[in-house]
């Protein structure tokens, strides 16, 4: 068994209308099946609203199935005694880099998640170290999140995950709110704890140039899994990928044009030096 | 009409260690009805710029000229500068305060002091212009979903009609459906009503798709001011102050690099499809 | 602008008093603070108090300029004080307008409430300077942990604290974008008498509890995932530890006390 596993998982959020009545029922997932293996690292596409952060909820623990079953490093998401088991091997980042700092010192800050653990204090220092080190934001331990970049405040997320020894990494859109520069320094910083660490990685973004790193993509559509493969794989159908309200790099599409076109270019373009290759080839 | 920058520079905390240089020297005109892309990385100066066009922020030094008026004289109408020049800031849905979507939108119409007639008129022709339908007025704005949030914030200053519209990544966080329907939209009001646009960007390319003009910020200065192709022409003056051009234009110039004669101007996925195209048909030919 | 307040905010440096564990210090200026209320007007108590005050900044390797700084904040409350103390103390008339009165008593009373005022905030704001907030509500947790026996939340409490510490900055600065943006729709914040004041602050107050609520839920969220539940079989990065260092300065602090008291007796002012 992966790591992840979900077997016909089902969500539903009931709606209410003012008074509490229930109106109707949103199936944000819907019969969902998933195995994800150690030491992958696991992208999953998806327009908002495509039930993607719904299942993310569910990997913690945040959110429990409506039905179905969701097993997280072993353990079934539903039994209460190993919720902390569940949230210690399936650590999460979320979108929002202010609002998931908890202490106004950034090595604190990475500490906090060891402290609930009941951590020994030199254990914790080590893990502060180790984990600060591996997301290259070591010199600035002593600093205060409030004076760094949207791109360093995830990587000391990421840390104060990193910091409670997970065996997977979830990540809710972390880049959503931040820069191109910041962008590219979350998911560099992802790709090294995936390829040194063997960390499994499950990267929720709606950002087709960050997940071409990726060993598997997963494309979302009301709360249904409809495409899966490699990002080449993907990639190479550009139609299917706009019906999900999705986009392709522009090289790819420009690719995928040129195609159409009657040029004889291979499917799943990826970069810009394989297209320029592709084309100097005919 | 325009709005013309003459030497505008904007310091903080002047005369301490802390003092910073925000905007140096900034000289420019934006001509009525233009389409102007802004771009630069994060602390280049472009957010303080766009505060300054419509008197959010006052400068250090300088002038500013709208319509010919200087706007710190001192008997000039700062909001009714701030009701021509129309600025969404980033995340415009964090403003959102009333208890129905159409009361939110006439918020601006309302502070503009119009009578009601005109007030429920530019507000629902606000709304429809950002593609909110009628079902949706009376809703609460919190009940909304991100992108229906977003769009209704952008018609609360559609609302007040405004001569310039100023929106600092009105994208940010949206997925690539509700990106390409917001920038769509604007490009529209562009084309229909004439209102000049400036549209602040991370990604060249929007940023190629859209606009006439680009404006380049690095460290407070303006670095360039010019058409998309002639900006991104210098795509590794770009990269070295963190910006870069779009791929087509990486993929043009390593054809280029491969010896083959394409034209390098082209910043769009439909241009470079063509000039491309032009090549290897000319190959076939002369094959 | 609102985001130029220094008050309160920590200063990193690697100095003495920094080394100081936050017990120490909170009780340092908790004795501090009433010993500025000891004596009444006298000179020279007022010398070994800025003495040990200067003793204490030197220590802490914060600039003066950036401890001046934060005085800023209260000038309101400074200028308050003085005209209150100026015009309502009776005595010794030097100068008299309608029922407007000036006293030498008075203006000394003003004098040093206004020194004993600024050596407050001075002697309170080196504690904050040099102790990070969740030191600082550590030490509280832990001076305040007898009360744990009478039921109450202390490690709730200190956490509460130390999450509104290192949300202040961040809701200011909300504060700042969501008034800028309103004024880009119109709205007027400045003018208008009270209630037409207090009605234009809903665009404001609404966004920002919105905000607030929205960022409550998700850090929330955060810490559940992050294995929070509550103080119970929680460890510490940081745990308290007296150190020689605090001794010393303890000892300091009761000499400082002592000399203050023999001052004040032999003081003739």
């Amino acid at each position: 068994m992966g790591i992840i596993k979900a077997k016909k998982l089902v969500h539903e959020y009931i709606r209410r209308d003012e008074e509490g009545n229930a109106v109707g029922i949103n199936r944000a997932l819907d019969d969902l099946d998933l195995d994800i293996q150690k030491g992958d690292f696991v992208a999953i596409l998806g327009h908002n609203g495509s039930g993607k952060s719904t299942l993310a909820k569910h990997l913690n623990a945040i959110l429990m199935p409506t039905e179905g079953t969701l097993w997280v490093n072993g353990y079934d998401t539903k039994e209460e005694e190993h919720i902390w088991d569940i949230r210690q091997s399936a650590g999460m980042v979320f979108q929002n880099p202010d609002n998931q700092i908890i202490s106004t010192i950034v090595e604190e800050d990475v500490g906090f998640g060891p402290e609930n653990l009941g951590v020994p204090t030199e254990e914790i220092w080590r893990r502060v170290d180790e984990s600060l080190r591996a997301v290259g934001m070591l010199e600035y331990r002593s600093h205060s999140p409030n004076k760094l970049s949207g791109g360093q405040k995830q990587r000391v997320a990421i840390a104060g995950i990193m910091a409670m020894k997970p065996k997977c990494i979830v990540l809710d859109e972390p880049t959503a709110m931040l820069d191109p520069d910041g962008r590219k320094e979350v998911i560099r910083t992802i790709t090294e704890l995936n390829k040194q660490e063997n960390v499994t990685i499950l990267l929720i973004t709606h950002y087709m140039e960050e997940v071409i790193g990726a060993d598997k993509v997963i494309v979302m559509d009301q709360g249904k899994i409809v495409m899966q493969g490699t990002p080449r794989e993907i990639f190479t159908q550009v139609e299917e990928l706009k019906k999900y309200r999705l986009d392709v790099p522009q090289v790819t599409e420009l690719a995928y044009e040129l195609r159409k076109s009657g040029l004889a270019i291979a499917e799943g373009i990826l970069s810009v030096d394989e297209l320029v290759n592709e084309i100097t080839r005919l | 009409m325009s709005i013309t920058l003459d030497h505008i520079s904007y310091s903080y905390s002047i005369g301490t260690a802390y003092e910073k240089h925000a905007l140096k020297d900034i000289n420019l005109t934006i001509k009525d009805g233009e389409f102007i892309g802004l771009i630069g990385h994060t602390g280049s100066g472009k957010s303080t710029l766009i505060q300054h066009l419509n008197g959010l922020m006052k400068a250090t030094s300088g002038s500013i000229y709208y319509n010919g008026k200087d706007i710190y004289d001192e008997d000039y109408d700062m909001k009714e500068l701030r009701s021509k020049v129309g600025l969404v800031f980033q995340y415009p849905e964090h403003q959102l305060f009333e208890t129905t979507v159409i009361k939110d939108v006439s918020f601006g119409p309302r502070n503009q002091g119009l009578p009601q007639l005109e007030i429920d008129l530019h507000s629902y022709e606000a709304l429809k212009q950002v593609g909110i339908g009628e079902d949706l007025i009376d809703c609460s704005p919190f009940e909304l979903s991100g992108g229906q949030k977003r769009r209704v914030a952008i018609a609360g200053v559609l609302a007040m009609r405004p001569e310039v519209l100023i929106l600092d990544e009105p994208t940010a966080g949206l997925d690539p459906a509700g990106r390409d329907e917001i920038l769509d939209q604007i490009a529209k009001l562009h084309k229909e009503r004439k209102i000049t646009v400036i549209l602040v960007s991370h990604s060249m390319e929007d940023v190629a798709k859209y606009v006439d003009r680009i404006l380049v910020m690095n460290k407070g200065e303006l670095v360039y001011s010019d058409v998309p192709r002639k900006v991104f022409a210098n795509y590794k003056v770009l990269e070295s102050i963190g910006l870069a051009a779009p791929q087509v234009t990486y993929v043009m110039h390593g054809l280029r690099e491969q010896g083959i004669a394409v034209d390098t101007n082209a910043t769009t996925i439909d241009e470079a499809k063509r000039e491309i195209l032009k090549w290897a048909h000319r190959e076939i030919i002369e094959g | 602008m609102i985001r130029d307040i220094t008050i309160g905010q920590y200063y990193p440096k690697d100095s003495f008093i920094h080394k100081l564990d936050p017990r120490t210090k909170i009780i340092g200026t908790f004795v501090f603070i009433i010993s500025l209320f000891l004596f009444r007007n006298k000179f020279l108590p007022y010398v070994v108090v800025i003495g040990f005050l200067g003793l204490v900044i030197g220590a802490s390797q914060v600039p003066i300029k950036h401890i001046v700084k934060g005085l800023k904040s209260i000038i309101f409350l400074m200028v308050f004080a003085i005209v209150f103390n100026v015009f309502l103390t009776s005595g010794e008339v030097l100068w008299q307008w309608g029922i407007l009165k000036i006293t030498k008593e008075g203006l000394e009373n003003a004098g040093f409430m206004a020194l004993r005022l600024t050596l407050l905030i001075m002697g309170s704001s080196i504690m904050t300077f040099t102790t990070t907030p969740n030191h600082l509500t550590d030490g509280l947790e832990k001076i305040m942990n007898p009360l744990k026996r009478i039921k109450v939340p202390v490690h709730e409490i200190s956490m509460m604290m130390s999450i509104a510490l290192r949300f202040i900055p961040i809701l200011l600065e909300e504060t700042d974008k969501i008034m800028k943006a309103q004024m880009a729709r119109g709205a007027d914040f400045e003018s208008g008498n009270l209630i037409k004041k207090a009605k234009s602050l809903v665009p404001l107050l609404v966004p920002l509890f919105v905000s607030a609520f929205r960022r409550a839920n998700d850090l929330a969220m955060a810490m559940e995932a992050r294995c929070y539940r509550g103080g119970e079989g929680r460890t510490k990065m940081k745990p308290l530890k007296y150190r020689k260092e605090d001794f010393i300065s303890y000892l300091i602090l009761v000499l400082y006390l002592v000399s203050l008291v023999v001052v004040k007796k032999v003081s003739p002012v």
